[in-house]
């Protein structure tokens, strides 16, 4: 293993000075169908391991496999959405490799006949647009999942593995982008706005529940560093294991930077898989890669080809949600955004989160409000994406009808919000188990300010002559004694009452 | 030359995960070598109007609707495996890395 701690990275600045970055992305996404690709197993995450199985996804002899219908008209479905060419007829491979993941000895997937090919798609960065090529989508099927067991704990150190099938054979669709250039210093951002957009898009399809920190959607990251003004790209690495947002841009920043050092040093970049390490922020060599060949793919005998008569293909292209640009452009006219606030917005990758907010009965303010603010913080200070962290936009809505109805404030609002995040519960069960509805008691609200004035009577004697702004003391004093569990416009007033 | 090179065998090998010793390769070269002329013969017969086929049936579209449908128990599942652990097949440790 080349764990190198000794890399040296050059700094982006200057990475971006001396070369073009090329960048490549795959992305994977696992289709929410009911049953497998080629089988009836269920799809369901989480259950217990080798329970969704049968003979055809566990590769036993004589099991042949059908086609899921559903998984088709998915994958069109994601093609036209992304502007492409749906085939007209077009065949299964088989990828062959021997690894303990997939149990046939191959992987069934599409080689030189996708069933989507040539789209493109637009993602906008800081108000720039930027064109997205699409190679190709096609079909194939996950693999299962290997826990490596040994004393180490890398794959390497392994002595041996433990693998559950229940994912093996569950519908996925890769989407490859064709080579993304000229955008610059740009090109991080780029390729995170790309992942977050196919997200909404393929959400908005209802084809995925696209949720990254369950693998429901993975990234690979192909980038190549060119000296600037050269028109020929240079060797790539593909870096895996790429699974949340801001990951996508981290590595692809680590790898300008790993990149530029290399050739700057005079050294070679060598084409081969990396692994990224969220934890660390940094990309380890895997294995060269393979050629195509070594895969030694050929047409799946046991599947007919798919041909989608195009009266089909138009019923699919008639059933398309509306584009990305025009879902946006309707949303911000809706919502009342700026342009500044819908580009923050969809930057913090809380579009769909801000949407489905404001779809459970919160203002958009409000679900703006929450998401850019307390919400990303958080999401910050853990490292995770705002999608993944444990609250749901059901739940921002609660808090802030909780909120309007005057039995919490915004400070407590705050304290629901670490309640539903430590896992406590409903922001209902938070309320209820923390004791944080505000006090409504005017006779015990009252009573706090009278002993509030009376405990400040030089700050009392200025808002009587009328300096109002020195109120703020004595509401945080009656705030301090109730715990901040009072409204406070309601406490204010009650002194401006008493002291005029 | 044969259709297969000695070196290219021991590539395969490699692929599928089989260790050839020498004189296994010796062996073995050759008769895929022969293999692989015979299959070859096919070629002779398919005329210039014959396209290349992959499959026998002239069906498209076989599909089948996306229904759940009971499979195996881990029991059942599990009961060919040489090694269990945690509910889970074991194998033999990684030899190289995933694919
Ligand atoms: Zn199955």
């Amino acid at each position: 293993m080349s764990t190198s701690t000794t890399t040296r990275l050059m700094s982006f600045d200057e990475a971006l000075e001396k070369f073009d970055p090329v960048m490549g992305l795959e992305v994977h996404v696992e289709l929410n169908t009911a049953s497998k690709m080629f089988c009836g197993c269920p799809t369901e995450f989480g259950a217990e391991p080798n329970t969704q199985v049968c003979p055809v996804c566990l590769g036993l002899p004589g099991a042949m496999p059908v086609v899921n219908e559903k998984a088709v008209e998915s994958a069109m479905r994601i093609g036209l959405a992304l502007n492409c060419q749906i085939a007209e007829w077009c065949r299964f491979a088989r990828k062959n490799y021997f690894y303990p993941d997939m149990p046939k000895n191959f992987q069934t997937s599409q080689y030189d006949e996708p069933i989507a090919f040539d789209g493109w798609t637009e993602v906008e960065v800081d108000g720039e647009t930027f064109r997205v090529d699409i190679e190709r989508a096609h079909m194939e099927e996950d693999t299962g999942k290997s826990l490596h067991v040994g004393t180490s704990g890398r794959i390497h150190g392994a002595d041996y593995s433990l693998v559950d099938y229940n994912r093996a054979g569950i519908p996925l669709i890769e989407i490859v982008t064709k080579p993304i250039v000229g955008t610059g210093a740009k090109a991080p951002l780029v390729a995170k706005a790309y992942v977050a957009q196919l997200r909404e898009l393929l959400l908005g399809l209802g084809v995925s529940d696209v949720r990254m920190e369950q693998g429901s959607l993975r990234c690979d990251v192909n980038l190549s560093l060119r000296p600037v003004g050269q028109e020929a790209f240079g060797t790539r690495t593909e870096t895996k294991n790429v699974n949340s947002l801001r990951s996508v841009e981290r590595s692809v920043r680590y790898e300008i930077g790993r990149q530029g050092a290399l050739l700057e040093d005079g050294g070679t970049v060598v084409q081969e898989t990396r692994h990224w390490h969220e934890d660390t922020g940094v990309t380890t060599s895997g294995r060269e890669k393979s050629d195509a060949e070594d895969y030694r793919y050929f047409p799946e005998p046991d599947l007919v080809p798919i041909a989608p008569s195009r009266e089909w293909v138009e019923e699919l292209r008639g059933s398309l949600p509306e584009p990305p640009r025009e879902h946006r452009a309707r949303l911000q006219a809706e919502w009342g955004f700026s342009d500044l606030e819908m580009r923050d917005t969809v930057g913090a990758g809380a579009l769909l989160l801000v949407e489905q907010t404001i779809a459970a009965g919160a203002s958009p303010a409000a679900a703006r409000k929450w998401w850019l603010s307390d919400m990303a913080r958080r999401a910050n200070e853990q490292g995770v994406d705002l999608a993944d962290l444990p609250v749901t936009p059901a739940d921002v809505a609660r808090v802030q009808a909780l909120v309007d109805e005057g039995k919490i404030n915004d400070k407590l609002a705050r304290q629901v919000f670490d309640g539903v995040l430590a896992g406590e519960g409903t922001p209902d069960e938070v309320v209820a188990a923390r004791g944080l509805a505000v006090v409504s008691d005017e006779g015990a609200l009252s009573a706090a300010v009278d002993r509030a004035i009376e405990a400040n009577p030089d700050v009392a004697d200025k808002i009587r002559d009328g300096k109002v702004a020195a109120a703020g003391a004595l509401i945080g004093a009656v705030m301090k004694e109730m715990r901040g569990q009072a409204d406070a416009g309601r406490v204010r007033e009650l002194i401006i009452e008493k002291l005029s | 030359m044969p259709d297969i090179t000695r070196e290219e065998v021991a590539h395969l090998a490699d692929l599928a995960r089989i260790d050839l010793s020498d004189a296994e390769l010796d062996h073995l070269a050759p008769q895929l070598a022969v293999i692989l002329d015979s299959v070859k013969s096919i070629n002779e017969v398919a005329a210039d109007d014959v396209p290349p086929t992959s499959h026998a049936l002239p069906l498209t579209n076989v599909f089948r609707a996306d229904v759940v449908r009971p499979g195996l128990t881990a029991e059942e599942a599990l009961a060919g495996a040489p090694e269990v652990e945690q509910q889970r097949f074991s194998v033999p440790r990684i030899l190289g890395e995933e694919a």
